[in-house]
């Protein structure tokens, strides 16, 4: 097994009671919270995109000012959307699930040593 | 330049890159010289299994983004999206944004929680918490699927460019060249091992966005930075004039096409987050906080890249024109070396191509070491030897071994695959990741339930779902762009399956998991404490 290679012999810590406590319970919602919603609006926002590719061909060829068209323009909403999510969710990464991701870890591995 | 001119250059870009062959061949050489002592520096420092399948983990999050976006944006990216743009026009930008929106999947669902919970391979994620030998053994026949469907893509584009590049029409000649780059690529794998290829990446991604950057600006500048005179130029040099503005030129004709659009769209978000050897990037690095900073890059990099590709293609169409660039030997393939030519004449037309070479070389050996790693580590080390072996030197010997069979399995597919649209191909490599491996890694992170029966109908069923429809699609049979021109089989209608073998893949790792009475809650909770804190996690190796 491959993990075991990393776990060090003898009793391990309690992962039951990890996954179970406090600390924990709050870092997995914090991580859901975000990844699971952003996932679905992402997803629909970008199926939204294709679906108007596929099935309103006239609407996405409008055009907004010059040769530049409502779908060139949804295309690059894509591309910013994109941009924008990765930004947030490294900000959210950094100020709320590394803190208490770093002080569980240095406490189960404080206990191991 | 009056556009008589360029009209008749495009003519003659052809004859005219044929006059340069030495040139490509020298520039191309350069850059196979360089990265060659590159990776044989590399080869001192990899002595141990850690070393030849993760580098050591001991890439940075910016070297390791790098090094992603150069594994990612391969000849379907470079070559084969500016040419669909330049054709089809609006449809071909979809590529490019389903390419890059998909790496969001992979941002806030897998990359750090992977690298919290693996060592090298897929199959370590699902070993954690199921029986490790039919998991594994799955998680390698999925990984070698898609790894081949992705070398022949490449092995596709290689040939189409030489064709391009030294006029070399003949299947001999362009069999030749694709058994050249075949072995350079098991060159590199073999001895440099992922750290020699990590390198080969960082270089080929540099040299590939430079080349695309300086050529944007070039196109920009004719047009005096205005986009809209540039779509109007595109829009004037085609065939169907502003049709190509707007969607539905490739795939607006009937409900069929509507569907096989979706179809497409929907592999393409779903598939990179389940391509192995992007799995596989986020082992080089120490930490999942360096896992998260890698994707940062690469979604940077990419995503700027694609916005080059939208220039590229319809200056492609507006300079060159979708005429020429079909007549031309590499078919849809060859609009970017052909803008190039355009630009810059034989100099940046070499430079370009060999630019291109190094791209498929490069994409060729991440996939050659994520196949090889897969079989040794997953199939030989874990289920024939059944994890009982001491001499790691032995495995890594086996996936060297792995590493020259794949590369001529890939030598061998890329010559029947000669001709196809490369971007089509890498798009059917992505519907079998979407739905042999998505579905699967996924529910191993998310969902306690998860055991194996739930993985192994998951893996198998996606996989054979995935690949019969292919098979039974028009892409195989029945037409006259299909593969084998003269069978005609068929009876599934859509070219891409992913509408289909996607969500029955999910609904089999659901259906399953709950047939099985298999449970395993006290080891699901190590791994979801492992996955979210890093707690173990194998560390950088410092020699």
């Amino acid at each position: 097994m491959s993990t075991s290679e990393q776990t060090k012999p003898g009793p391990g810590p309690d992962w039951e009671s990890i996954d179970q406590s406090a600390d924990f319970a709050v870092l997995r919602r914090r991580l859901r919270t975000f990844v699971f919603p952003m996932t679905a609006a992402f997803l629909g926002w970008y199926l939204l995109y294709v679906l108007l590719s596929a099935y309103a061909h006239e609407f996405m060829s409008t055009k907004v000012f010059g040769n530049i068209n409502v779908g060139l323009i949804f295309g690059l909403l894509q591309f910013a959307s994109t941009f924008l999510i990765t930004w947030l969710y490294a900000r959210h990464a950094n100020r709320n699930l590394d803190p208490i991701a770093d002080k569980i870890r240095s406490e189960i591995e404080g206990d191991a040593k | 330049m009056s556009m008589v001119a360029l009209a008749q250059a495009g003519v003659v870009a052809q004859s005219k890159a044929e006059a340069e062959p030495l040139l490509n061949i020298a520039i191309f050489a350069v850059f196979v010289a360089i990265t060659l002592v590159i990776v044989f520096r590399a080869s001192r420092s990899t002595k141990t299994a850690v070393d030849y399948y993760a580098a050591g983990h001991s890439f940075t999050g910016a070297q390791n983004g790098i090094a992603i976006s150069g594994d990612y944006l391969s000849a379907a990216s470079f070559l084969g999206i500016a040419g669909a743009i330049a054709v089809y026009g609006y449809d071909g930008f979809l590529y490019s944004i389903g390419f890059l929106v998909a790496w969001l999947v992979a941002l806030l669902l897998v990359a750090e929680l992977l690298r919290n919970t693996g060592r090298y391979t897929m199959g370590d994620v699902l070993a954690f918490r199921m029986r490790q030998r039919p998991v594994r053994a799955a998680a390698s026949v999925s990984t070698l699927a898609v790894s081949f469907f992705y070398l022949l893509a490449q092995m596709a584009g290689a040939g189409g460019l030489v064709a391009l590049l030294l006029g070399v029409t003949g299947k001999g000649g362009q069999a030749l060249v694709i058994g050249v780059v075949g072995l350079i690529m098991i060159v590199y794998v073999v001895i440099g091992g992922m750290r020699g290829t990590t390198w080969v990446q960082i270089i080929k991604a540099t040299l590939l966005i430079a080349g695309a950057l300086t050529m944007t600006i070039w196109v920009l500048a004719l047009n005096g930075f205005n986009l809209s005179n540039l779509l109007g130029d595109a829009a004037a040099a085609a065939p169907k004039g502003e049709a190509i503005l707007g969607p539905g030129l490739q795939y607006g004709a009937t409900a069929t096409s509507k569907l096989d659009f979706i179809s497409l769209a929907l592999a393409l978000v779903l598939g990179t987050a389940g391509l192995p050897h992007i799995l596989m990037r986020f082992y080089t690095v120490p930490t999942a906080k360096e896992a998260r900073r890698s994707v940062i890059w690469a979604i940077a990099l990419i995503g700027i890249f694609y916005l080059f590709t939208l220039v590229l293609g319809y200056g492609a169409g507006a300079l060159v024109g979708s005429k020429d660039i079909l007549a031309a030997p590499g078919g849809q393939n060859s609009a970017a070396p052909l803008l190039a030519f355009e630009l810059g004449g034989t100099l940046l037309l070499g430079l370009i191509a060999a630019v291109a070479f190094a791209t498929i070389l490069a994409v060729v050996a991440g996939l050659t070491i994520t196949a090889s790693a897969s079989f040794a580590h997953d199939i030989y080390a874990n289920v024939i030897k059944k994890g009982e072996m001491d001499d790691k030197a032995q495995e890594v010997r086996v996936a060297r071994i792995t590493a020259f069979v794949i590369g001529a399995l890939a030598i061998g597919g890329g010559i029947v695959a000669l001709g196809q649209n490369i971007a089509f191909l890498v798009a059917l490599a992505f519907a079998v990741a979407a739905s042999a491996n998505l579905p699967t890694i996924i529910y191993s992170l998310f969902w306690k339930k998860f055991n194996t029966q739930g993985a192994l109908w998951s893996i198998y069923g996606g996989l054979i779902v995935c690949i019969g429809l292919i098979i039974l699609s028009p892409a195989v049979s029945g037409k006259p762009t299909s593969m084998l021109k003269n069978a005609d089989f068929d009876i599934f209608p859509l070219a891409n399956p992913g509408l289909v073998s996607i969500p029955v893949a999910f609904f089999l790792g659901w259906l399953g998991t709950v047939l099985s009475k298999e449970r395993n809650d006290a080891k699901y909770a190590e791994m979801e404490v492992r996955a979210l804190t890093g707690v173990g996690a194998e560390k950088a190796v410092v020699h």
